[in-house]
Protein backbone atom coordinates (compact mmCIF):
# COMPACT_ATOMS: atom_id res chain seq x y z
CA UNK A 1 0.00 0.00 0.00
CA UNK A 2 2.19 3.44 -1.12
CA UNK A 3 2.19 6.10 1.42
CA UNK A 4 1.47 9.48 -0.12
CA UNK A 5 1.39 13.19 1.46
CA UNK A 6 -0.47 15.92 1.61
CA UNK A 7 0.12 19.63 0.95
CA UNK A 8 2.67 20.77 3.38
CA UNK A 9 1.38 24.37 3.42
CA UNK A 10 -2.07 23.46 5.01
CA UNK A 11 -0.26 21.21 7.56
CA UNK A 12 1.77 23.90 9.18
CA UNK A 13 -0.77 26.72 8.45
CA UNK A 14 -3.01 24.67 10.51
CA UNK A 15 -0.75 24.07 13.37
CA UNK A 16 0.12 27.82 13.71
CA UNK A 17 -3.35 27.93 13.39
CA UNK A 18 -3.95 25.59 16.62
CA UNK A 19 -1.42 27.33 18.77
CA UNK A 20 -3.27 30.21 18.93
CA UNK A 21 -0.85 32.50 16.32
CA UNK A 22 1.04 33.63 19.60
CA UNK A 23 4.07 31.30 20.44
CA UNK A 24 5.53 28.41 18.55
CA UNK A 25 6.55 25.42 20.54
CA UNK A 26 10.02 25.10 20.36
CA UNK A 27 9.22 21.57 18.52
CA UNK A 28 7.50 23.42 15.98
CA UNK A 29 9.81 26.69 16.13
CA UNK A 30 12.87 24.00 15.35
CA UNK A 31 11.89 23.12 12.03
CA UNK A 32 8.66 23.25 10.05
CA UNK A 33 6.66 19.97 10.44
CA UNK A 34 6.79 17.46 7.39
CA UNK A 35 3.34 16.38 5.82
CA UNK A 36 1.81 13.69 7.37
CA UNK A 37 1.87 10.47 5.22
CA UNK A 38 -1.24 8.84 4.43
CA UNK A 39 -2.11 5.09 3.13
CA UNK A 40 -5.33 3.81 1.23
CA UNK A 41 -8.54 2.27 2.90
CA UNK A 42 -8.19 -0.56 0.84
CA UNK A 43 -11.80 -1.22 0.19
CA UNK A 44 -11.97 2.08 -1.00
CA UNK A 45 -9.34 3.90 -1.84
CA UNK A 46 -9.63 6.78 0.67
CA UNK A 47 -7.04 8.77 1.84
CA UNK A 48 -6.24 7.89 5.94
CA UNK A 49 -2.99 9.62 7.39
CA UNK A 50 -1.21 6.60 9.42
CA UNK A 51 -1.04 8.59 12.83
CA UNK A 52 -4.70 7.77 14.60
CA UNK A 53 -5.90 8.70 18.07
CA UNK A 54 -6.66 6.45 20.56
CA UNK A 55 -9.27 7.22 23.88
CA UNK A 56 -8.35 4.40 25.91
CA UNK A 57 -7.68 5.42 29.23
CA UNK A 58 -6.75 9.07 28.55
CA UNK A 59 -9.94 10.55 27.63
CA UNK A 60 -11.68 8.85 30.65
CA UNK A 61 -11.32 11.83 32.50
CA UNK A 62 -14.85 12.12 34.08
CA UNK A 63 -16.42 15.56 34.50
CA UNK A 64 -13.23 16.59 35.42
CA UNK A 65 -13.06 20.32 34.15
CA UNK A 66 -9.16 20.52 33.78
CA UNK A 67 -9.17 16.50 32.30
CA UNK A 68 -11.58 17.91 29.90
CA UNK A 69 -10.47 20.90 28.50
CA UNK A 70 -6.65 19.10 28.62
CA UNK A 71 -8.88 16.09 25.99
CA UNK A 72 -9.70 19.13 24.23
CA UNK A 73 -6.55 20.77 23.91
CA UNK A 74 -5.43 17.06 22.80
CA UNK A 75 -7.88 16.86 20.14
CA UNK A 76 -7.02 20.10 18.99
CA UNK A 77 -3.55 19.72 18.30
CA UNK A 78 -4.27 16.28 16.70
CA UNK A 79 -6.90 17.73 13.93
CA UNK A 80 -4.00 20.77 13.75
CA UNK A 81 -1.41 18.34 12.62
CA UNK A 82 -3.61 16.81 10.21
CA UNK A 83 -4.92 13.89 12.33
CA UNK A 84 -8.38 12.56 11.61
CA UNK A 85 -8.95 8.88 13.20
CA UNK A 86 -10.11 9.17 16.71
CA UNK A 87 -11.01 5.60 18.30
CA UNK A 88 -13.10 4.97 20.88
CA UNK A 89 -15.82 2.39 22.73
CA UNK A 90 -18.67 2.29 25.18
CA UNK A 91 -15.82 0.47 27.15
CA UNK A 92 -13.58 3.57 27.66
CA UNK A 93 -15.69 5.05 30.74
CA UNK A 94 -16.91 8.98 29.39
CA UNK A 95 -14.27 8.57 26.79
CA UNK A 96 -16.96 8.83 23.95
CA UNK A 97 -18.91 12.16 26.05
CA UNK A 98 -15.22 13.65 26.53
CA UNK A 99 -14.52 13.61 22.91
CA UNK A 100 -18.28 14.45 21.62
CA UNK A 101 -17.31 17.96 23.90
CA UNK A 102 -14.26 18.35 21.63
CA UNK A 103 -15.94 17.82 18.62
CA UNK A 104 -18.18 20.20 19.19
CA UNK A 105 -16.18 22.91 20.43
CA UNK A 106 -13.22 22.21 17.70
CA UNK A 107 -16.06 21.55 15.25
CA UNK A 108 -12.62 19.33 13.28
CA UNK A 109 -13.64 19.12 9.28
CA UNK A 110 -11.87 15.97 8.50
CA UNK A 111 -13.29 13.87 11.37
CA UNK A 112 -12.55 10.23 11.00
CA UNK A 113 -15.27 9.12 13.76
CA UNK A 114 -14.05 5.38 14.43
CA UNK A 115 -16.26 3.67 17.73
CA UNK A 116 -16.84 0.06 19.01
CA UNK A 117 -20.29 -1.65 19.84
CA UNK A 118 -19.27 -3.81 22.73
CA UNK A 119 -22.55 -5.70 24.25
CA UNK A 120 -23.95 -8.90 24.02
CA UNK A 121 -27.02 -9.31 21.87
CA UNK A 122 -27.88 -7.30 18.60
CA UNK A 123 -30.64 -5.67 19.50
CA UNK A 124 -28.66 -3.92 22.53
CA UNK A 125 -26.01 -3.00 20.15
CA UNK A 126 -27.93 -1.39 18.44
CA UNK A 127 -29.44 0.98 21.50
CA UNK A 128 -25.74 1.06 21.91
CA UNK A 129 -24.79 2.73 19.10
CA UNK A 130 -27.21 5.31 19.32
CA UNK A 131 -26.20 5.90 22.48
CA UNK A 132 -22.29 6.33 21.71
CA UNK A 133 -23.58 8.52 18.38
CA UNK A 134 -25.23 11.09 20.60
CA UNK A 135 -22.19 11.08 22.76
CA UNK A 136 -19.78 11.58 19.83
CA UNK A 137 -22.41 14.42 19.03
CA UNK A 138 -21.86 13.32 14.89
CA UNK A 139 -24.58 12.86 12.06
CA UNK A 140 -23.14 9.00 11.87
CA UNK A 141 -19.84 6.98 12.49
CA UNK A 142 -17.18 6.18 9.78
CA UNK A 143 -16.51 3.12 11.08
CA UNK A 144 -17.81 0.87 13.47
CA UNK A 145 -16.33 -1.89 14.78
CA UNK A 146 -17.02 -5.01 16.94
CA UNK A 147 -14.88 -4.49 20.24
CA UNK A 148 -13.13 -7.84 21.22
CA UNK A 149 -15.49 -9.48 18.81
CA UNK A 150 -17.92 -9.63 21.35
CA UNK A 151 -21.22 -10.87 20.40
CA UNK A 152 -20.01 -10.43 16.48
CA UNK A 153 -22.35 -12.93 14.62
CA UNK A 154 -25.31 -10.92 15.89
CA UNK A 155 -23.07 -7.46 15.34
CA UNK A 156 -21.63 -7.32 12.00
CA UNK A 157 -25.38 -8.52 10.01
CA UNK A 158 -26.32 -4.75 11.62
CA UNK A 159 -23.36 -2.83 10.74
CA UNK A 160 -23.15 -4.40 7.56
CA UNK A 161 -26.51 -3.46 6.82
CA UNK A 162 -26.46 0.23 8.37
CA UNK A 163 -23.57 0.75 5.68
CA UNK A 164 -25.52 -0.81 3.14
CA UNK A 165 -28.45 2.17 4.06
CA UNK A 166 -25.63 4.71 3.87
CA UNK A 167 -25.86 5.16 7.89
CA UNK A 168 -21.99 3.82 7.94
CA UNK A 169 -18.90 4.01 6.05
CA UNK A 170 -16.84 1.64 7.17
CA UNK A 171 -17.33 -1.91 9.06
CA UNK A 172 -14.36 -3.72 11.43
CA UNK A 173 -13.47 -5.86 14.26
CA UNK A 174 -11.25 -5.35 16.74
CA UNK A 175 -9.27 -7.60 19.24
CA UNK A 176 -6.25 -6.78 21.94
CA UNK A 177 -3.43 -7.99 23.39
CA UNK A 178 -2.86 -10.97 20.73
CA UNK A 179 -6.35 -12.58 21.93
CA UNK A 180 -8.38 -15.05 19.78
CA UNK A 181 -6.27 -14.75 16.44
CA UNK A 182 -7.57 -17.53 14.94
CA UNK A 183 -11.49 -16.27 15.06
CA UNK A 184 -9.62 -12.92 14.04
CA UNK A 185 -8.27 -14.79 10.47
CA UNK A 186 -11.59 -16.59 10.68
CA UNK A 187 -13.98 -13.61 10.17
CA UNK A 188 -11.34 -11.76 7.84
CA UNK A 189 -11.27 -14.60 5.51
CA UNK A 190 -15.03 -15.20 5.59
CA UNK A 191 -16.70 -11.77 6.00
CA UNK A 192 -16.59 -8.17 3.85
CA UNK A 193 -15.22 -6.68 6.47
CA UNK A 194 -13.58 -3.06 6.11
CA UNK A 195 -11.28 -2.73 8.79
CA UNK A 196 -9.41 -4.95 11.30
CA UNK A 197 -8.32 -3.17 14.69
CA UNK A 198 -5.13 -5.29 16.26
CA UNK A 199 -2.45 -4.82 18.61
CA UNK A 200 0.91 -4.82 17.11
CA UNK A 201 4.64 -3.48 18.25
CA UNK A 202 8.41 -3.77 17.67
CA UNK A 203 8.25 -6.50 20.85
CA UNK A 204 4.21 -8.03 20.04
CA UNK A 205 4.67 -9.02 16.37
CA UNK A 206 2.02 -12.41 16.09
CA UNK A 207 0.34 -10.48 13.12
CA UNK A 208 3.01 -10.64 11.17
CA UNK A 209 2.66 -14.28 10.27
CA UNK A 210 -0.78 -14.07 9.45
CA UNK A 211 -3.40 -11.43 10.33
CA UNK A 212 -1.15 -8.90 8.30
CA UNK A 213 -0.61 -11.06 5.01
CA UNK A 214 -4.65 -11.81 5.06
CA UNK A 215 -5.22 -8.11 5.07
CA UNK A 216 -3.40 -7.64 2.58
CA UNK A 217 -4.55 -10.27 0.51
CA UNK A 218 -8.35 -9.87 1.57
CA UNK A 219 -7.89 -6.01 0.78
CA UNK A 220 -8.89 -5.03 4.56
CA UNK A 221 -7.46 -1.83 6.69
CA UNK A 222 -5.27 -2.65 9.86
CA UNK A 223 -5.60 0.11 12.76
CA UNK A 224 -2.87 -0.73 15.29
CA UNK A 225 -3.72 -0.18 18.77
CA UNK A 226 -1.11 -0.19 22.17
CA UNK A 227 1.83 0.57 19.94
CA UNK A 228 3.77 1.15 23.15
CA UNK A 229 2.18 -1.52 25.39
CA UNK A 230 0.16 0.81 27.36
CA UNK A 231 3.21 2.65 28.02
CA UNK A 232 5.09 0.26 29.54
CA UNK A 233 7.31 0.04 26.26
CA UNK A 234 8.46 3.68 26.23
CA UNK A 235 8.89 3.10 29.80
CA UNK A 236 11.17 0.62 29.69
CA UNK A 237 12.87 2.52 26.54
CA UNK A 238 13.22 5.73 29.06
CA UNK A 239 17.07 6.55 29.39
CA UNK A 240 18.61 4.27 26.97
CA UNK A 241 20.45 5.75 23.72
CA UNK A 242 18.81 5.76 20.32
CA UNK A 243 21.17 3.57 17.87
CA UNK A 244 22.24 5.34 14.94
CA UNK A 245 19.70 4.32 12.61
CA UNK A 246 16.82 6.52 14.54
CA UNK A 247 18.56 9.60 13.08
CA UNK A 248 18.57 7.97 10.01
CA UNK A 249 15.05 8.06 9.34
CA UNK A 250 14.38 11.17 11.68
CA UNK A 251 13.96 9.82 14.65
CA UNK A 252 14.82 11.93 17.95
CA UNK A 253 12.40 9.62 20.67
CA UNK A 254 11.23 5.88 21.15
CA UNK A 255 8.52 6.63 21.02
CA UNK A 256 8.62 7.96 17.37
CA UNK A 257 10.97 5.19 16.38
CA UNK A 258 8.33 2.48 17.98
CA UNK A 259 5.55 4.05 16.25
CA UNK A 260 7.23 4.30 12.49
CA UNK A 261 7.52 0.81 12.56
CA UNK A 262 4.60 -0.38 12.93
CA UNK A 263 3.28 2.21 10.35
CA UNK A 264 5.85 1.22 7.77
CA UNK A 265 4.39 -1.85 7.96
CA UNK A 266 2.74 -2.17 4.32
CA UNK A 267 -0.41 -3.79 5.65
CA UNK A 268 -1.03 -0.82 8.65
CA UNK A 269 -3.59 1.76 7.27
CA UNK A 270 -2.73 3.76 10.86
CA UNK A 271 -1.76 3.23 14.29
CA UNK A 272 -4.06 4.85 16.90
CA UNK A 273 -1.57 6.01 20.26
CA UNK A 274 -3.56 7.27 23.34
CA UNK A 275 -1.80 10.31 24.98
CA UNK A 276 -3.19 12.85 27.75
CA UNK A 277 -0.44 15.26 26.48
CA UNK A 278 -0.15 17.61 23.37
CA UNK A 279 3.30 17.47 23.35
CA UNK A 280 3.19 13.91 23.24
CA UNK A 281 0.60 14.47 20.68
CA UNK A 282 3.16 16.66 18.47
CA UNK A 283 6.06 13.57 18.78
CA UNK A 284 3.49 11.29 17.72
CA UNK A 285 2.33 13.11 14.40
CA UNK A 286 5.92 13.39 13.82
CA UNK A 287 6.54 9.63 13.54
CA UNK A 288 4.16 9.88 10.56
CA UNK A 289 6.43 11.93 8.77
CA UNK A 290 9.15 11.81 6.42
CA UNK A 291 11.63 8.80 6.11
CA UNK A 292 10.09 5.18 6.92
CA UNK A 293 12.46 2.56 7.76
CA UNK A 294 12.85 -0.36 4.76
CA UNK A 295 12.29 -3.83 5.67
CA UNK A 296 16.01 -4.45 6.84
CA UNK A 297 15.90 -1.40 9.19
CA UNK A 298 12.34 -3.03 10.63
CA UNK A 299 14.19 -5.94 10.98
CA UNK A 300 16.92 -4.27 13.14
CA UNK A 301 14.29 -1.90 15.30
CA UNK A 302 12.41 -4.98 16.29
CA UNK A 303 15.68 -6.54 17.24
CA UNK A 304 17.14 -3.53 19.14
CA UNK A 305 13.97 -3.25 21.11
CA UNK A 306 13.52 -6.48 22.51
CA UNK A 307 17.65 -6.47 23.28
CA UNK A 308 17.04 -2.85 25.59
CA UNK A 309 13.25 -3.08 26.34
CA UNK B 1 -20.97 -12.87 28.51
CA UNK B 2 -19.12 -15.82 27.36
CA UNK B 3 -15.72 -14.06 26.21
CA UNK B 4 -14.95 -12.87 30.08
CA UNK B 5 -11.69 -15.29 30.15
CA UNK B 6 -10.19 -13.34 27.09
CA UNK B 7 -9.82 -10.61 29.01
CA UNK B 8 -6.86 -9.89 32.28
CA UNK B 9 -6.98 -7.18 34.87
CA UNK B 10 -5.31 -4.23 33.05
CA UNK B 11 -8.28 -4.82 30.07
CA UNK B 12 -10.73 -2.96 32.93
CA UNK B 13 -8.30 -0.72 34.37
CA UNK B 14 -10.56 2.46 32.58
CA UNK B 15 -8.54 5.30 34.26
CA UNK B 16 -5.97 6.65 34.85
CA UNK B 17 -3.77 7.50 38.50
CA UNK B 18 -3.81 11.17 37.53
CA UNK B 19 -8.00 11.19 36.95
CA UNK B 20 -8.09 9.25 39.71
CA UNK B 21 -7.25 11.16 42.44
CA UNK B 22 -8.30 14.11 40.77
CA UNK B 23 -11.59 12.78 41.22
CA UNK B 24 -10.62 12.24 44.52
CA UNK B 25 -9.43 15.95 45.28
CA UNK B 26 -12.90 17.29 43.43
CA UNK B 27 -15.06 15.30 45.49
CA UNK B 28 -12.76 16.66 48.95
CA UNK B 29 -13.53 19.94 47.67
CA UNK B 30 -16.83 19.52 47.18
CA UNK B 31 -18.13 18.05 50.28
CA UNK B 32 -15.53 19.81 52.75
CA UNK B 33 -16.19 20.10 55.62
CA UNK B 34 -17.67 16.99 56.06
CA UNK B 35 -14.37 15.30 56.91
CA UNK B 36 -14.52 17.07 60.45
CA UNK B 37 -17.40 15.08 61.20
CA UNK B 38 -16.24 12.01 59.27
CA UNK B 39 -13.35 12.18 62.06
CA UNK B 40 -15.01 12.85 64.85
CA UNK B 41 -17.65 9.44 63.79
CA UNK B 42 -14.23 7.60 63.53
CA UNK B 43 -12.79 8.43 66.82
CA UNK B 44 -16.27 7.12 68.21
CA UNK B 45 -15.42 3.92 66.22
CA UNK B 46 -11.93 3.66 68.04
CA UNK B 47 -13.07 4.22 71.47
CA UNK B 48 -16.17 1.33 71.13
CA UNK B 49 -13.00 -0.51 69.96
CA UNK B 50 -11.20 0.02 72.61
CA UNK B 51 -14.04 1.02 75.89
CA UNK B 52 -15.34 -2.56 74.97
CA UNK B 53 -19.35 -1.20 76.24
CA UNK B 54 -22.07 -2.70 74.34
CA UNK B 55 -24.26 0.25 74.11
CA UNK B 56 -20.68 2.13 72.27
CA UNK B 57 -20.27 -1.02 70.38
CA UNK B 58 -24.00 -0.77 68.93
CA UNK B 59 -23.11 3.09 68.39
CA UNK B 60 -20.25 1.92 65.92
CA UNK B 61 -21.33 -0.49 63.99
CA UNK B 62 -23.97 2.02 63.24
CA UNK B 63 -21.54 4.37 62.35
CA UNK B 64 -19.93 2.27 60.36
CA UNK B 65 -23.46 1.80 58.38
CA UNK B 66 -23.87 5.32 57.97
CA UNK B 67 -20.19 5.82 56.64
CA UNK B 68 -21.04 2.54 54.44
CA UNK B 69 -24.43 4.16 53.08
CA UNK B 70 -22.31 7.73 52.18
CA UNK B 71 -19.62 5.96 50.51
CA UNK B 72 -21.69 4.18 48.17
CA UNK B 73 -24.20 6.83 47.18
CA UNK B 74 -21.99 9.80 47.51
CA UNK B 75 -18.76 8.01 46.30
CA UNK B 76 -19.29 5.11 44.09
CA UNK B 77 -22.55 6.55 43.05
CA UNK B 78 -22.32 10.19 41.45
CA UNK B 79 -18.37 10.25 41.31
CA UNK B 80 -16.47 7.09 41.06
CA UNK B 81 -19.30 6.11 38.35
CA UNK B 82 -18.19 9.04 36.20
CA UNK B 83 -14.44 6.67 35.36
CA UNK B 84 -15.55 3.38 36.14
CA UNK B 85 -18.64 1.86 34.42
CA UNK B 86 -18.71 -0.95 37.77
CA UNK B 87 -19.13 1.83 40.37
CA UNK B 88 -22.61 1.20 40.55
CA UNK B 89 -22.13 -2.50 41.14
CA UNK B 90 -19.81 -1.27 43.94
CA UNK B 91 -22.47 1.25 45.06
CA UNK B 92 -24.98 -1.91 45.62
CA UNK B 93 -22.50 -3.87 47.55
CA UNK B 94 -21.66 -1.26 50.02
CA UNK B 95 -25.14 -0.89 50.92
CA UNK B 96 -25.92 -4.32 51.33
CA UNK B 97 -22.56 -4.00 53.69
CA UNK B 98 -24.46 -0.46 55.35
CA UNK B 99 -27.89 -2.95 55.94
CA UNK B 100 -25.48 -5.86 57.20
CA UNK B 101 -23.82 -3.45 60.07
CA UNK B 102 -27.33 -2.35 60.61
CA UNK B 103 -28.12 -6.26 61.72
CA UNK B 104 -24.68 -6.33 63.37
CA UNK B 105 -25.92 -3.05 65.61
CA UNK B 106 -28.91 -4.67 66.49
CA UNK B 107 -28.92 -8.75 66.05
CA UNK B 108 -29.96 -10.59 69.27
CA UNK B 109 -26.97 -11.92 71.51
CA UNK B 110 -24.79 -9.22 70.78
CA UNK B 111 -22.09 -9.56 73.73
CA UNK B 112 -19.43 -6.86 74.45
CA UNK B 113 -15.97 -8.02 73.93
CA UNK B 114 -12.98 -7.86 75.15
CA UNK B 115 -10.49 -4.81 73.64
CA UNK B 116 -8.29 -6.35 70.71
CA UNK B 117 -5.19 -4.80 70.03
CA UNK B 118 -5.23 -5.58 66.46
CA UNK B 119 -8.67 -4.31 65.74
CA UNK B 120 -7.90 -1.51 67.06
CA UNK B 121 -4.59 -0.94 65.25
CA UNK B 122 -6.44 -1.24 62.06
CA UNK B 123 -9.30 1.33 63.23
CA UNK B 124 -6.80 3.73 64.18
CA UNK B 125 -4.35 2.84 60.92
CA UNK B 126 -7.44 3.31 58.88
CA UNK B 127 -9.02 6.60 60.54
CA UNK B 128 -5.45 8.54 61.51
CA UNK B 129 -2.82 7.35 59.63
CA UNK B 130 -4.66 6.48 55.95
CA UNK B 131 -5.04 10.18 55.03
CA UNK B 132 -1.32 10.73 55.38
CA UNK B 133 -1.09 8.34 52.64
CA UNK B 134 -1.55 11.39 49.82
CA UNK B 135 1.41 12.86 51.14
CA UNK B 136 4.11 9.84 50.83
CA UNK B 137 2.50 9.24 46.98
CA UNK B 138 4.33 11.34 44.35
CA UNK B 139 2.48 14.64 43.54
CA UNK B 140 0.23 13.83 46.20
CA UNK B 141 -1.75 16.80 47.97
CA UNK B 142 -3.43 17.27 50.94
CA UNK B 143 -6.64 17.83 48.44
CA UNK B 144 -6.46 14.10 47.75
CA UNK B 145 -5.95 12.35 51.44
CA UNK B 146 -8.39 9.52 51.79
CA UNK B 147 -10.52 9.88 54.79
CA UNK B 148 -12.35 7.70 56.56
CA UNK B 149 -16.22 7.42 55.90
CA UNK B 150 -15.61 9.89 53.04
CA UNK B 151 -13.93 7.38 50.34
CA UNK B 152 -13.95 3.22 50.31
CA UNK B 153 -10.64 2.31 51.28
CA UNK B 154 -9.97 3.77 54.95
CA UNK B 155 -13.56 3.22 55.87
CA UNK B 156 -13.38 -0.67 54.39
CA UNK B 157 -10.18 -0.91 56.68
CA UNK B 158 -11.79 0.76 59.77
CA UNK B 159 -14.73 -1.88 59.54
CA UNK B 160 -11.95 -5.07 59.21
CA UNK B 161 -10.55 -3.80 62.78
CA UNK B 162 -14.49 -3.65 64.08
CA UNK B 163 -15.32 -6.91 62.75
CA UNK B 164 -12.04 -8.88 64.01
CA UNK B 165 -12.87 -7.09 67.26
CA UNK B 166 -16.38 -8.27 67.71
CA UNK B 167 -15.43 -11.88 66.07
CA UNK B 168 -18.19 -11.16 63.56
CA UNK B 169 -19.32 -14.04 61.77
CA UNK B 170 -18.01 -14.53 57.96
CA UNK B 171 -20.99 -13.38 56.49
CA UNK B 172 -20.15 -9.93 57.27
CA UNK B 173 -16.54 -9.69 55.98
CA UNK B 174 -17.30 -10.97 52.44
CA UNK B 175 -17.91 -7.45 50.82
CA UNK B 176 -14.92 -5.80 52.66
CA UNK B 177 -12.20 -8.46 52.20
CA UNK B 178 -13.86 -8.29 48.16
CA UNK B 179 -13.36 -4.41 47.96
CA UNK B 180 -9.74 -5.33 49.71
CA UNK B 181 -9.07 -7.34 46.58
CA UNK B 182 -10.74 -5.15 43.94
CA UNK B 183 -9.42 -1.98 45.48
CA UNK B 184 -5.72 -3.27 45.37
CA UNK B 185 -6.09 -4.79 42.11
CA UNK B 186 -6.94 -1.08 41.12
CA UNK B 187 -4.47 0.58 42.64
CA UNK B 188 -1.98 -2.09 41.54
CA UNK B 189 -2.93 -1.40 37.90
CA UNK B 190 -2.62 2.13 38.60
CA UNK B 191 1.01 1.63 39.45
CA UNK B 192 0.34 3.24 42.79
CA UNK B 193 3.58 2.48 45.81
CA UNK B 194 1.27 1.55 48.52
CA UNK B 195 -1.38 -1.18 46.80
CA UNK B 196 -0.51 -4.02 48.48
CA UNK B 197 -2.06 -2.66 51.99
CA UNK B 198 -5.67 -3.30 51.91
CA UNK B 199 -4.87 -7.19 50.24
CA UNK B 200 -2.08 -7.28 52.94
CA UNK B 201 -4.88 -6.05 55.84
CA UNK B 202 -7.59 -8.23 54.52
CA UNK B 203 -5.19 -11.48 54.75
CA UNK B 204 -4.04 -10.38 58.50
CA UNK B 205 -7.57 -9.57 59.66
CA UNK B 206 -9.03 -12.34 58.34
CA UNK B 207 -6.61 -14.34 59.92
CA UNK B 208 -6.28 -13.04 63.00
CA UNK B 209 -10.22 -13.84 62.68
CA UNK B 210 -9.69 -17.55 62.09
CA UNK B 211 -7.32 -17.98 64.90
CA UNK B 212 -9.20 -16.46 67.16
CA UNK B 213 -12.67 -17.31 66.29
CA UNK B 214 -14.17 -18.84 69.70
CA UNK B 215 -17.37 -18.53 71.13
CA UNK B 216 -17.23 -14.95 72.80
CA UNK B 217 -16.71 -13.75 76.54
CA UNK B 218 -20.02 -11.95 77.30
CA UNK B 219 -18.38 -9.08 79.20
CA UNK B 220 -21.63 -7.88 80.87
CA UNK B 221 -22.61 -11.61 83.01
CA UNK B 222 -18.61 -11.55 84.12
CA UNK B 223 -19.80 -7.83 85.66
CA UNK B 224 -22.54 -9.51 87.15
CA UNK B 225 -21.62 -13.02 88.00
CA UNK B 226 -24.37 -15.37 88.94
CA UNK B 227 -23.54 -17.88 92.37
Amino acid sequence: MPLTSPSRRHLLASMIAASGGLALSPLLAAAPPAPLLTRPIPSSGEQLPVIGLGSWITFNVGRDPQGRRESTDVMRQFFAGGGRLVDSSPMYGSAQDVIGEAVQTLKPARLFSADKVWVSGGARGVAQVEASRKLWRVARFDLLQVHNLLSWEEHLPILLAMKREGRLRYVGITTSEGRRHAEIEKIMASQPIDFVQISYNALDRDVEQRILPLARERKIGVIVNRPFRQGDLTQALAGKPLPGWAADIGCTTWAQALLKFIVSHPAVTCAIPATSSVAHVRENLLAGTGRMPDEALRKRIAQDVERLA
Amino acid sequence: MSEWWTYSLSDFLMFSSRSYYRLIESYNAAIWPAHLLALVAGLVVIGAIARSRQHLQRSAALVLAAAWSWVAWAYQLERYAEINTAAPYFAGAFAVQALLLCWLAYRPGNAAQAPQPLGLGLAGLAILAYPLLALARDNGTWGQAEVFGIVPDPTVIATLGVLLAWRAPAIFWLIPVSWCLVSGATLMELKISHAWLLPALAFISSLAWLIKRKPPRDLNSTANPRS
